[in-house]
């Protein structure tokens, strides 16, 4: 026994400590190999971009740019007015954040600041399986439950679809995505700070509004910008409960049907003979898909520095 | 007066005065019970939604459960033949696309950003990339898509076809499993890995027998997330061109023939076209409800046992 030690020590080299070749080769091809399939999330990206610009330019450069200012959203007519589309989405988005802003952040502060272990343990979850319920099924819900039981007797509105219908059904699919983010906000304000708030003497309500709110405010900003970019590109719930179908009019009653920048794409591809409509047709589907695509990553991007700006007090 | 007890007897009787005072702290009171008030709008809100479905959709799932789960599409509502199963079909198909595609991609990008990467910019711009391509609008992915499986690669993947919806769903998911893995894997402590190395594990030894085994509940619980994500998205699909109106064969679920075949169908489209349906005949309402309770039932198994999955262990490894 002995013996073999010694002779251990004694043949102990430079080359017993690096890895046989074989070996080596191996972890290098595994290293390389993971490092590739991170590289797909961006060539992913980069055909993202390359399909929406390739066909959105050849819109923009042969439409007659008077039909994208127009009276509405006639794609097959060759009319391609932008703003119908738009002002539509606007409102959808901001009836959904009238819903889900307070909805969503009220939930966030009790779970975060008010309730107990116990009780937060059983209600967290199921926010969090709301969170989970694919839009088609909020887009039934909307159209079926929401159009003729609060638009229709609460403000008078069609008990068919509508953009308020779709707005309060797009509200309540945020709700979870409003509550969660914010509530990761708050969490992670340290104790410290409530506890010298009540070392003062302040109130649980002057702790949490005066104190807890203010140093979170970075993360609640972005709650509330995801929030409004998930609402911007959600598509069935107004597809299905938005009241319009193929074309809309130019509207800004919450009260009308009309076509978002999602519901337009989507009822255009939806259409009988798919996508194949005269001249530009097919483009302007990735013409409004282009526009969608620069607005919500802009207000990602802006999110995504207001929750580092929280990483990096804290 | 009980509160005068707890406060103490040597605290002065100003102090006790203060100190009690809160007690009838009305505004708080208040605040506390909206706050409470808004929670149990939320979840009213579920239990009518899931109230409403199950009303429309009793009559349907109740008189003929086998028979709807079977069934296949059909232009009138009260065909005894009406049913999912084509949705059915799809659907699983597009799952097996997200499997294979985005879970090996998905879970190898995550090891490499947390255990390989070097600290530049490049993989800060990968991080980035992949944060915003999670904040990517599904109906761009649809775009996507349709301009290049279902167009350009159209040969390939057979046109509108399951093989074009299914690597577009798995396109869509991608992130959602890259950023859950990689919390996961973040969250294996350092002693474990040096551990690792101090016996002499290579760095793939280290990760496959210290990294992985650690991070597989976490790794689990978002591909779980990620599939009821990918089951459920409706809106891609419609763009990448699953059938409006009738579709002609109802394959077997395992018929490998329809994964590229010129037509398919998936639960949540089925569930839009059975609610754009009602408008002519009404008692599609009935059969779209029920559709929406046999995905809901998918979707929220799986992803409750992600969450069950997820508080189980948060809380054994405090």
């Amino acid at each position: 026994m002995s013996d073999s030690r010694v002779d251990l020590a004694e043949g102990f080299s430079v080359e017993s400590l690096t890895a046989n070749p074989r070996q080596a080769r191996k972890e290098r091809l595994i290293r390389d190999s993971l490092g590739a399939t991170a590289l797909v999330s961006v060539l992913i990206s980069g055909l993202i971009i390359w399909s929406l610009f390739s066909e959105a330019w050849t819109f923009m450069v042969e439409v007659d740019w008077g039909a994208v200012w127009d009276i509405g959203w006639f794609p097959r007519r060759g009319i391609y007015d932008i703003k119908t589309l738009i002002v539509a989405s606007l409102i959808v988005t901001g009836i959904a954040m009238i819903v889900a802003g307070p909805l969503g952040l009220g939930a966030a502060i009790y779970l975060s600041e008010y309730a107990r272990p116990g009780v937060r343990r059983t209600l967290k979850p199921i926010l969090e399986i709301l969170a989970g319920i694919p839009s088609v099924v909020l887009g039934f819900f909307a159209l079926e439950w929401i159009a003729p039981n609060v638009v229709k007797t609460l403000f008078g509105g069609p008990a068919a679809g509508s953009l308020l219908a779709a707005g309060i059904g797009v509200g309540v699919l945020v709700i979870p995505l409003v509550a969660s983010i914010s509530e990761d906000a708050m969490k992670a304000v340290p104790m410290s700070l409530r506890e010298a708030s009540s070392g003062l003497g302040a109130r649980k309500i002057t702790t949490t509004v005066r104190v807890v709110l203010p140093a979170a405010v970075s993360g609640l900003m972005a709650a509330f910008i995801v929030a409004v970019s998930r609402a911007l590109g959600e598509t069935m719930v107004v597809f299905m409960a938005g009241g319009a179908a193929q074309t809309a009019v130019y509207t800004h009653d919450p009260l009308d049907g009309s076509l978002t920048m999602t519901a337009g794409m989507t009822s255009l591809a939806r259409g009988t003979d798919s996508v194949v409509g005269e001249g530009l047709t097919f483009q302007s589907l990735f013409f409004v898909g282009l526009v969608l695509f620069i607005v919500t990553f802009a207000l990602n991007l802006v999110a995504d520095r207001f929750v580092h700006r929280v990483r990096e007090q804290y | 007066m009980a509160k005068a007890r707890l406060i103490g007897d040597r605290t002065s009787k100003v102090m006790v005065q203060a100190m009690e005072r809160r007690a009838a702290d009305v505004r708080g009171r208040v605040f506390q019970f909206s706050l409470l008030t808004t929670l149990l709008i939320s979840l009213f809100i579920i239990g009518v939604l899931i109230a409403d479905v199950m009303i429309d959709a009793w009559g349907l799932l109740t008189g003929r459960p086998g028979g709807f789960l079977s069934g296949t599409m059909r232009s009138l509502s009260d065909d005894p033949k009406l049913g999912v199963q084509q949705a059915l079909v799809g659907t699983f198909w597009i799952a097996v696309f997200v499997a294979v595609l985005a879970f090996p991609i998905g879970i190898g990008a995550a090891i490499w950003l947390e255990e390989y990467a070097p600290r530049n910019r490049f993989t800060r711009f990968i991080e980035l990339n992949i944060r915003n391509l999670a904040g990517v609008p599904s109906i761009v992915y649809g775009l996507l898509g349709l301009f290049l499986f279902v167009q350009s690669l159209g040969d390939l993947t057979g046109g509108k076809s399951i093989a074009a919806a299914g690597i577009t769903l798995a396109i869509l998911v991608l992130p959602i499993v890259i950023i859950t893995a990689q919390e996961a894997i973040r969250a294996v402590p350092q002693g474990l890995k040096e551990g690792a190395y101090g016996v002499g594990a290579t760095k793939w030894t280290m990760i496959r027998s210290q990294v992985l085994p650690y991070a597989a509940p976490g790794i689990f619980t978002g591909t779980l997330l990620s599939m009821s994500r990918g089951i459920g998205e409706a809106a891609p699909l419609l763009l990448v061109g699953a059938v409006s109106g009738r579709l002609g064969g109802n394959p077997g679920f395992f018929d490998l023939s329809a994964i590229n075949a010129e037509s398919f169908m998936a639960m949540p489209v089925i569930i839009v076209e059975w609610v754009q349906n009602s408008g002519r005949d009404p008692g599609f309402a009935e059969a779209a409800a029920a559709a929406i309770v046999v995905l809901l039932v998918f979707v929220i198994l799986m992803n409750a046992a992600a969450i069950l999955l997820r508080n189980h262990f948060e809380k054994k490894r405090g």
